[in-house]
């Protein structure tokens, strides 16, 4: 059984969690182009080697932030988004 | 039956020959560079020299000739896929294997099973209905049947309700078969060479020279060489490989895990697919019963096999077939797959002139060898990207022209 730290609830089986994946910014949708946009939805790293992912617990609905090695599948480190993502981001529709 | 088998059936002493020329000197120059020896970049190097005559063609494979995701397939061949775009796609690919034997003269062991994709709920009854009719439309033997149906295919199947997941009902594809991977890769490697085609195998590739956006030489740790065209065909690390070439892919590199029972009489004639229990298992020619579950649930550039793995899949397989309990697993591996979006491959163009991918190919690349290794050809000996294949550019995900194909193995409906 493999297990993750979970910021929240602790260590458990990594069965509970659901991968988000990787951790990219997001261009702003009003701004960017459409390539730009669809390269932000579909186009991926897919680095071999220590990335940054989102993982969510899914019993308590917890997002956070986990550091993990793609080629032996060591997880480094988790922690709360908090720490990349202080501010909240506002959606706002582009005007046409 | 190929003749020469029944030649060398025949033959007293049979003389052994080796199967292929060992590694030559890598040359300063190629027309052609294909960049991985599995049985996409063989299947294409023996159709550029086959149908368009371009022998001055070198094939690069880090390790061993087809020993990545050629040899951890399943080995199912099939076209009963959703959408239009991917059942005319591997419709052809079923037709060029029913005549691979012949057309290599080398026997891949090609065996028609007939494919049952069952369905344990109304959603997929629905879904398997609407492959059935898509399927038909195009030409392809498809039906949906019924448990009645289902008894006189496979006796051996639990019809029963006494099941967490009874059966309702099945997509039947007589033409579904099996075939021997490593020899659909030998066969293309064997006839490739005799056209003069160089196999180079422990040759990395660890680099690529573009100038003005135009590939013209790849690196390698046996030297560095120039290239006419450059084809990348190395599903697992296709992210990796694209890094060197500067762009990226729509894909996640994600481990699909497989494992054989040991040898028992023939008792399982077609192959049994389960989409709802993520169960796919066949009884090969050997007598082993061939299983695969599901992908798994994250990305990693591993092949080990879990324990997790083998538990979730033996307690679907024991719903289907009880009495496989007494069986032991015998080996058990993993292959890197290339999973993208909308579970299709990606086939043409990149942003690199002359430079063609392959890539792509989740759990859907085997029985896609001789197809896509036709078609890619046709694509670097004209430039033009031909009408089968366009629907799979890279270029859809940016134009948001995606081909949905829940038709694909491992994929819930």
């Amino acid at each position: 059984m493999k297990l993750m730290t979970c910021p929240l609830n602790g260590e458990r089986n990594i069965s509970e969690f659901v991968y988000g994946g990787e951790v990219v910014d997001m261009p702003n949708p009003a701004a960017c182009s459409d390539q730009e946009w669809s390269a932000y939805l579909f186009i991926e790293e897919n680095t071999k080697g220590i990335v940054k992912e989102w993982w969510m617990h899914a019993a308590s609905s917890y997002w956070f932030i986990a550091e993990r090695n793609t080629e032996t599948n060591e997880i480094i480190r988790t922690f709360p988004s908090s720490e990349l993502y202080m501010q909240r981001v506002d959606f706002r529709a582009a005007k046409e | 039956m190929p003749l020469s088998l029944l030649k060398y059936g025949l033959t007293k002493q049979p003389k052994l020959q080796r199967h292929f020329p060992p590694t030559p000197e890598l040359k300063n120059s190629y027309d052609v560079v294909i960049v991985g020896g599995g049985g996409h970049g063989l299947a294409a190097a023996y159709y550029l020299a086959k149908n368009w005559g371009i022998t001055n063609v070198a094939v690069l494979e880090k390790s061993y000739l087809a020993g990545g995701n050629t040899a951890r397939n399943t080995t199912i061949v099939r076209s009963n896929y959703l959408t239009p775009e991917g059942v005319q796609f591997y419709e052809e690919s079923v037709k060029l294997f029913q005549n691979l034997s012949n057309e290599l003269d080398y026997n891949i062991l090609y065996s028609e099973r007939g494919h049952l994709t069952l369905a344990h709920t109304d959603a997929a009854v629905r879904t398997a209905r609407w492959r059935a009719e898509v399927n038909k439309h195009l030409g392809v033997d498809s039906e949906l049947i019924y448990p009645d149906e289902i008894a006189r295919l496979c006796p051996q199947l639990n019809l029963g309700d006494d099941v967490r997941y009874p059966i309702l009902g099945a997509l039947y594809h007589p033409p579904g078969a099996l075939a021997r991977h490593d020899g659909v890769a030998w066969g293309y490697a064997r006839r490739a060479a005799e056209y003069g085609v160089e196999i180079h195998t422990q040759t990395e590739v660890t680099g690529f020279d573009i100038e003005k956006g135009k590939v013209v030489g790849v690196k390698t740790n046996r030297g560095n060489i120039q290239c006419g065209k450059v084809l990348q065909a190395v599903a697992g690390m296709s992210s990796e490989v694209a890094r060197m070439a500067d762009f990226k892919l729509p894909i996640k590199t994600i481990p699909l895990q497989a494992c054989v029972s040991e040898a028992v009489k023939p008792f399982l004639d077609p192959i049994i697919v389960s989409g709802s229990l993520h169960v796919y298992v066949s009884q090969s020619s050997r007598g082993e019963l061939v299983m695969g579950a599901s992908a798994e649930a994250y990305p990693l550039y591993s092949t080990r096999s879990t324990l997790e793995f083998k538990e979730e899949l033996m307690m679907h397989l024991l719903e289907m077939f009880p009495f496989v309990g007494k069986l032991r697993v015998l080996r058990q591996w993993a292959g890197m797959t290339d999973m993208t979006p909308d579970f299709s491959p990606v086939m043409g163009l990149t942003p690199i002139e002359n430079y063609y991918i392959d890539a792509g190919w989740g759990t859907w690349g085997f029985k896609a060898t001789p197809v896509c290794g036709k078609r890619m050809a046709e694509t670097i000996a004209t430039g033009k990207i031909p009408d089968l294949i366009k629907p799979f550019e890279l270029e859809r995900f940016y134009r948001n022209e995606q081909v949905g194909e829940r038709g694909a193995a491992s994929v819930g409906h």
